[in-house]
């Protein structure tokens, strides 16, 4: 379900840039002496930041030399964790959550939108190359089901409408707001809220 | 319903910024000095009279947890580890901690670093949280810069340094030991047990393993007094818990109320009632997706703490409620969360590997009504073939809900489930038996 394929196509070189070196040196910096090797997921996640969201395997061999660790230990990594994605995504990476809390909630109303305005199918980009779309499981905020992620912002308490309004207003340039689509503060209890109020009217 | 004075978490909606001064204002860094200076001892000790049970799902008693890292630190440094790898379906509590309670965290780990001899702590953030573990760098940044954290830290003598570590999209990451395998950079795949972490643990050295809410209560029960937390809720199952209710609710959020408060008052005063009322519920999961299923029978008079839902047959978890009402397919609702279970597990262990995939495709052959009776019955041996028989608990985890399902609504599943299986009738179907013994007579 994850994007676990390899891109056919594949660039010849990799390098990281200066702003990905000094993020790097920074995390290796973290671990104890001998033990870089503990980078590597976070290394993984800088060259796919540069690297247009994906990761080539040219970047799978650099980190490895990067971290002298043998190649085939960064392969079994990016291949293992699901948000590493091995082909190249859209512009805005939608996930949409479709776990038990959310599905309760519609979130298949949201993947009927996303196949009907972005693309019919899964990891699939929409028609000006700048969406893609996928099911994803649980993101952890269930109290605001249904909700999805675009790159590293999360959209909650949707439903189909406000997703539709949230697609065009992408294919318009603009980034919409993230957060709660029906107004409510974080994860309080809209109109209900019964504990610190103390605080709230402070 | 619990007063406002002995909540923890008084940020939990945000409503006050979650900025040093603000925290300060929330009692958060006063006179942990003082709690520091009264020694490692006294410290286990009053978590230990606190009974603070782990927040993380297994709730294993955090005193007993720390006394068993060893009291001298050897040739090998020591660790602690907080699991903020949140991605129980149902469980969004740790986020709104990490968002909106930086300090509280940060102040429990600065106490249990010291309690346990560990000089370097790592919070282990699941990767979708990015924004949440900029908002934690960001207070640690600023606890830095007040030398709460660091070198000589509050001027007790004691050395921290607190660092970020983003998971990358695994569930089974949660797991401690898969947690430790992938915070030394290889695929999260738990270990066996024994050797306990608390002895082997991270880079083989000595690791304690807690989850964020865990800490983060403990500076406030150290400050107001381990009496104060053991008043509320019974005995072993003290304190207070975050519940997050989602699902078929009129206002799902997360509240932190009392241990042992009841289910449906937890669910009417704060969560605004089932969409379309009491009656209208079906069943509940009481503590995050793992955790076997309560109907609604059971769910008018349970108490929500650890060892009522023991008695009920099943766990309180994460405290992840979710609630389904009757609108909803049932079985189709644990087929989608067997489906989440098939996604993560890590494949090191063939039961759970195979297995889980099969659960999924029984369940949803059993909601689309195509199986046979009698597969009721093989489904749940496969659960019992799964549960027990794994490295980790996640074939616990993933076998619990569809026990839960057979358990209190094996009548609904048979009722839909009516393909005959009765050779004789259906011999257009091929799977179902060996075709040559079609033609003999008595086979």
């Amino acid at each position: 379900m994850s994007i676990k394929k390899i891109h056919k196509e594949q660039p010849e070189t990799f390098e990281f840039n200066k702003k990905s070196m000094e993020a790097a040196n920074k995390i290796v910096s973290n671990y104890p002496d001998g033990r870089q090797q503990s980078a590597v997921m976070a290394l993984l996640y800088i060259a796919q930041r540069q690297h247009d969201n994906w990761i080539p395997l040219k970047a799978m061999k650099y980190i490895a030399k990067f971290l002298d660790m043998p190649y085939i230990k960064v392969y079994e990594v990016a291949t293992f964790y699901s948000m590493y994605n091995l082909s190249p995504v859209g512009k805005y990476f939608f996930q949409v959550c479709t776990t038990t809390p959310c599905m309760l909630r519609g979130a298949y109303d949201l993947v009927k939108v996303c196949k009907k305005k972005i693309s019919k199918k899964e990891n699939e980009l929409s028609e000006d190359g700048k969406i893609s779309w996928m099911e994803v499981e649980c993101l952890g905020a269930c109290v605001n089901a249904p909700m999805m992620q675009v790159n590293e912002d999360y959209y909650e308490d949707l439903n189909d409408k406000k997703l539709e309004e949230i697609i065009d207003t992408i294919y318009q340039n603009k980034i919409p707001k993230p957060g709660s689509y029906t107004g409510r503060i974080n994860a309080e209890p809209v109109d209900n809220r019964k504990t610190l109020l103390g605080n709230k009217n402070a | 319903m619990l007063k406002d004075k002995d909540r923890i978490f008084q940020n939990l909606y945000n409503d006050s910024g979650a900025d040093l001064g603000s925290a300060k204002l929330r009692n958060d860094w006063s006179g942990t000095k003082d709690i520091l200076e009264k020694g490692r001892e006294w410290i286990i000790n009053e978590v230990k009279a606190s009974e603070l049970r782990g927040r993380g799902g297994a709730g294993f008693p955090t005193g007993l947890k720390w006394s068993f890292a060893p009291k001298e630190v050897g040739s090998r440094p020591h660790y602690l580890v907080i699991n903020a790898d949140e991605s129980e379906p149902g469980t969004c509590k740790d986020r709104d901690i990490l968002r909106f309670e930086p300090h509280k965290l940060i102040e429990g780990c600065l106490i249990a670093s010291y309690a346990v001899n560990a000089h370097k702590c790592y919070i282990y953030i699941r990767g979708e949280y990015f924004n949440e573990g900029q908002k934690l760098q960001t207070a640690i940044d600023e606890a830095y810069k007040n030398n709460l954290i660091g070198k000589n830290a509050l001027n007790s003598g004691w050395d921290l340094d607190i660092y970020i570590h983003y998971g990358a999209g695994a569930y089974i990451c949660g797991e401690e030991t898969a947690l430790l395998e992938s915070l030394e950079g290889k695929k999260g795949q738990p270990r066996l047990k024994p050797p306990f972490p608390a002895l082997i643990g991270l880079y083989g050295c000595p690791t304690i393993i807690n989850n964020v809410e865990t800490v983060a209560a403990v500076p406030s029960i150290l400050r107001r007094g381990a009496k104060w937390f053991s008043s509320l809720g019974r005995p072993k199952n003290t304190g207070t818990k975050i519940y997050c209710i989602s699902g078929n609710v009129n206002n799902p959020c997360n509240v932190e109320e009392e241990m042992g408060i009841p289910l449906k008052e937890l669910i009417e005063t704060h969560a605004g009632g089932v969409v379309g009322g009491w009656d209208n519920l079906k069943a509940v999961i009481p503590g995050g997706s793992s955790m076997p299923m309560l109907p609604k029978e059971i769910c008018d008079n349970i108490k929500m703490d650890f060892d009522a839902c023991v008695e009920n047959k099943t766990g309180l978890g994460t405290a992840g409620i979710v609630v389904i009402n009757n609108d909803q397919d049932i079985i189709k609702c644990m087929a989608r969360i067997a489906r989440f279970y098939k996604h993560e597990s890590c494949g090191q262990c063939t039961p759970c590997r195979e297995g889980s995939g099969w659960m999924w495709r029984m369940l949803e052959r059993m909601a689309a009504g195509e199986a046979t009776p009698d597969e009721v019955d093989m489904l749940f041996d496969v659960t019992k073939q799964i549960e027990g028989h794994t490295i980790c608990a996640f074939g616990e985890g993933s076998s619990w809900p569809v026990q839960g399902l057979i358990r209190h609504f094996k009548d609904e599943i048979l009722e839909r489930n009516k393909f005959d299986p009765v050779v004789k009738k259906q011999k257009n179907i091929p799977y179902l038996v060996d075709q040559h013994l079609l033609e003999k007579e008595n086979a």
